[in-house]
């Protein structure tokens, strides 16, 4: 595989993961972060230690400016982008009876506004070269629900619902748009969570344990591969059989 | 820019980015009816328009582009107020 892909949320967990698999499969990779600019860089330095090619850039994807900047400057730097994978999230729980506005949007902001932005500055040159792929990370609190993530949950049941429409919008270009709906995941995110609640969601697990991010990535590189060329529209879960 | 320049410049960008048939280009001919471009398509041709001949078209004006000729027209009253 060739071509630029761009990780928005790429310095840690998940996103740091599809960066190293998307330059193992020999693209130039673009590691956006917002604020763990050392960690970016680590990224960074990994995939040029392995011969890749990637650079590092700061951009607040739930920001209309900053987005428009993060793709004039991947553009400058490696060229235009073929593969945009939708990553960065946040999580800021609480029972929607206790949760603020404030709580509500900067969630759905960083989790589905930022997926909007980036997916249309992605397509204008991804029209251009008929051809793209875009992967958006979802997750399993969009599909079944998850009490304490009203607003995370609503926000990657969002990217779902965004992917099948903008799938429908530009696949006569050859642009596929997928998603990928992620269960439990060892990263900060599911540490934060605590030794309890993760060893019980394990037994819930068909396949007993959490995933690794890895097991998400290498799900990216097919979709951004060749051979998934007739996907679209779809959103793939892995959560090890959690939600059966 | 002439109005003849940016009727050839436009109808090559029509051939060369949106893919259409040089044959079919006439100025009455309509994107839609005549040359078959759909709503994806027309968003092409205002990319294309705004980043060739470096002008911003909002989307009520890009409203009155019917034919090929009143889209040459938006671009001259654009380029030259």
């Amino acid at each position: 595989m060739s071509g630029v892909a761009l990780v928005t949320g790429a310095s840690r967990g998940i996103g740091r993961a599809i960066a190293l698999q998307l330059a193992a499969d020999g693209c130039a990779v673009v590691v956006n972060f917002a604020s763990s600019s050392s960690k970016a860089d680590e990224v960074v330095a990994e995939i040029q230690a392995s011969g890749g090619s990637a650079v590092a850039i700061q951009a607040d994807v739930s920001d209309p400016d900053a987005v428009a900047n993060l793709f004039s400057t991947a553009s400058d730097e490696l060229g235009p982008v073929t593969v945009l994978v939708n990553n960065a999230g946040i999580t800021d729980d609480g029972l929607v009876l206790r949760m603020s506005p404030e709580q509500w949007d900067r969630v759905v902001n960083t989790n589905l506004r930022s997926v909007f932005l980036c997916t249309k500055a992605a397509l204008r040159s991804m029209l251009r070269a008929k051809s793209g792929r875009i992967i958006n990370i979802s997750s399993i609190s969009g599909i079944s629900g998850n009490p304490g993530q009203g607003n995370y949950a609503a926000a990657k049941a969002g990217v779902i619902g965004f992917t099948k429409s903008v799938a429908k919008e530009v696949g006569s270009r050859g642009i596929t748009v997928n998603a990928i709906a992620p269960g439990f995941i060892q990263t900060d995110m599911t540490d934060a969570l605590g030794e309890a609640v993760t060893s019980a969601v394990s037994e819930q697990v068909a396949l007993g344990r959490l995933g690794l991010p890895e097991e998400v990535a290498s799900a990216v590189g097919y979709l951004a591969s060749e051979g998934a060329s007739y996907i679209t529209g779809q959103t793939i879960v892995i959560d090890g059989g959690l939600a059966l | 820019m002439e109005r003849a320049e940016i009727e050839t410049k436009l109808n090559e960008l029509l051939v060369e980015e949106l893919g259409l048939d040089a044959d079919k280009i006439t100025p009455n001919a309509r994107f839609e009816e005549d040359l078959e471009v759909d709503s994806l398509g027309v968003v092409e041709l205002l990319m294309a328009l705004e980043d060739n001949f470096g002008v911003q078209i909002p989307d009520e004006e890009a409203e009155s582009i019917g034919t090929v000729s009143e889209a040459v027209d938006l671009v001259v009253l654009k380029l030259n107020g």
